[in-house]
């Protein structure tokens, strides 16, 4: 190869120079997304570590911060998931199979499937309107956690619906074939075959979308979830607060000692996401392997 | 046996009980198979009638609204101040509220979530991507609210020592938390879009004499486009969407000025702030929150219309 002359040289090393810039930049760029978290992290807990600690975890909100806690925005947080995820996997996961299993390709499956789609991005304040107008208005449920758990159920539906139909997605032709050949039924396939078989997908996308109920604010400010609850939920009827709307209250308030409460409350909040997602993700790499 | 035919057997296969007269042992129908059909079917009409709900709803509220408002005074007005005397409906206020974050979000997130894309899917290695991608997922889970603590208790103090003439609820801060809450949404996609790009195409430019740069700018990103651009406008719509960090970090001033510096208000805002206060359901004030939803609602649906369009018509096939 020849070998050419000087101002070729000196373009290659100037295109070769300006594929290393711009992949430092890139690099660059990528990890201070993580320094970023890394931050945010750091930030959170300085200000909230110093008010966490039994005392916040069981007592009731206060106007006075030193006596304040978190009890019944925990409480709620826990029943509304409860109630999210008896209502959502449920619907989500026969949605799912439907369209997968028994719909087939006709224009019904297309129109539902569409609509699904849709339904993922319409922003979660549209959601808790819905929740508003309908049922707390219309069926009168009142600022109840039903009113709450049914309008974060529809939020999370199209999430579960869409993770849930890719992990059926997953399992082979074969296992049907495998069953049909042996006088199985459709259901008798898609509940002892199918549906094991694509368990992990389905947690993984059902823990998911319960922890983006979980950090969910708006839909249930719209509804109504008070901020100041000074009593435990005894039941689906009885009103409640939870966790992101404690913080937002928190947040909102101009006395800087709120603001540190509302770091400790999301030290919470964050604690509970984080073991769910790395539920989550354990559970992904556990099957990832497998299916290997 | 083609493979076509080979997937079409089970289907006529089950049929066979309910249609098929072929079958003696199975002639009759099976009650509980179809009876869990019905169910299953009845779960996924549960999307379609939320859909219905949602578009009945708000079209009905906002023309009992338009009754009382007219639609020029609503599009065109450039006062908003429904909730006190006098009250004036014109919607450009929020409409832009919402416009400089999302545009301010966007001018941060596109170009670094891009480039993120751009490492994990060329340079990052194996290693890296199962550091990095994880961390985007917990970056992409954090809930808006702790954003909007990030936007006051961080963000804005931040900005006051480079700004000192900032307000305590501005544009600017709102902006920044919300092109880093939408930023890995643009990597995680973004990534997937160029991942899809078959590496033999890389590997023809590589052969050519390409630097790095050159595969990726030329090769790779037009290649994956349609997924790229597709990432940009889900990205796009969920910032226009996004609620409870803007509130807490824009504040509640509806507010056609160009600085950031000042305080907005959003559409979303403006919704938070309606329900948040007492507002007697009925009255014009409480049928705003329609329209104004209306309005949000269709926004991003046009939005994500388009984004399916692109994903469908322009994506690139490649065997």
């Amino acid at each position: 190869m020849s070998i050419g002359s000087e101002k070729e040289i000196r373009h290659l090393a100037k295109r070769h120079r300006k594929a290393k810039v711009f992949a430092s930049f890139c690099a660059a760029v990528t990890w201070s997304g993580v320094v970023l978290l890394a931050v945010l992290l750091y930030q959170v807990s300085i200000d909230g570590f110093a008010w966490l600690d039994w005392q916040f975890i069981s007592s009731f909100p206060s106007r006075f911060p030193e006596r304040a806690g978190i009890k019944s925005a925990l409480v709620g947080t826990l029943w509304l998931i409860g109630l999210v995820a008896l209502i959502s996997i449920p619907v989500g996961v026969s949605t799912a199979l439907y369209l997968e299993e028994f719909a087939g390709k006709g224009r019904f499956a297309k129109v539902i499937e569409v609509n699904i789609a849709n339904l993922a991005g319409v922003p979660s304040i549209v959601y808790g309107i819905l929740g508003l107008a309908i049922f707390v208005r219309y069926f009168a449920l009142e600022r109840s956690l039903v009113s709450g758990a049914l309008t974060m159920s529809l939020l999370i539906l199209p999430v579960i619906i869409i993770a849930s139909r890719e992990a059926i997605k997953m399992v082979p032709m074969s296992i049907r074939y495998a069953a049909y050949s042996l006088g199985a039924t459709k259901w008798q396939t898609a509940w002892a075959h199918v549906l094991p078989s694509s368990f992990p997908g389905i947690m993984t996308g059902v823990i998911l979308a319960l922890s983006r109920a979980i950090g969910e604010t708006a839909p249930l400010v719209m509804i109504g979830a008070l901020t100041f609850v000074a009593f435990l939920p005894e039941g689906p009827m009885d009103s409640f607060t939870a966790l992101p709307i404690q913080i937002y209250n928190w947040v909102s308030r101009p006395q800087e000692e709120f603001h540190q409460l509302a770091a400790a409350g999301i030290i919470i909040l964050l604690v509970v996401l984080l073991i769910m997602n790395a539920t989550a993700i354990y559970i992904r790499n556990k099957t990832e392997r497998r299916l290997k | 046996m083609t493979q076509k035919q080979l997937t079409e057997t089970p289907d006529t296969d089950i049929q066979s009980p309910v249609s098929g007269d072929t079958s003696i042992r199975q002639s009759r129908i099976r009650w509980g198979e179809a009876m869990i059909k019905g169910w299953l079917g009845l779960c996924a009409i549960v999307s379609i009638v939320t859909t219905a709900a949602i578009v009945i709803l708000l079209v009905s509220e906002s023309l009992n609204f338009f009754e009382n408002v007219s639609p020029s005074e609503f599009f065109f007005g450039t006062t908003w101040t429904p909730l006190f005397e006098p009250s004036s409906y014109g919607v450009l206020p929020l409409v832009w509220g919402t416009l400089i974050v999302t545009i301010g979000a966007a001018v941060i997130a596109i170009p670094t979530g891009l480039a993120s894309a751009i490492y994990l899917s060329e340079y990052a290695s194996d290693r890296v991507r199962r550091i990095i991608k994880p961390v985007l997922e917990l970056l992409a889970g954090i809930p808006t609210v702790v954003y909007g603590y990030f936007a006051l208790t961080f963000v804005t103090p931040s900005l006051k020592t480079f700004f000192p003439d900032i307000q305590v609820f501005n544009a600017l801060s709102a902006a920044i938390v919300v092109g880093i809450m939408i930023l890995p949404m643009i990597a995680t996609l973004s990534d997937n879009a160029l991942k899809a790009v078959p590496v033999s195409l890389r590997q023809g430019a590589y052969a050519l004499g390409a630097t790095s740069y050159e595969v990726t700018t030329r090769v790779v990103v037009p290649a994956g486009l349609s997924g790229v651009m597709a990432s940009f406008l889900l990205a796009i719509s969920r910032a226009i969407g996004e609620t409870m960090a803007v509130t807490l970090a824009a504040g509640q001033t509806p507010n056609l000025s160009l600085s950031m510096f000042e305080s907005i208000q959003t559409m979303t805002a403006y919704i938070v702030q309606v329900s948040l206060g007492d507002t007697p359901t009925g009255g014009i004030a409480y049928q705003t929150l329609f329209a104004v939803a209306t309005l949000l609602f269709s926004i991003t649906l046009v939005i994500n219309i388009v984004s399916q369009l692109i994903l469908n018509r322009f994506r690139e096939v490649y065997d």
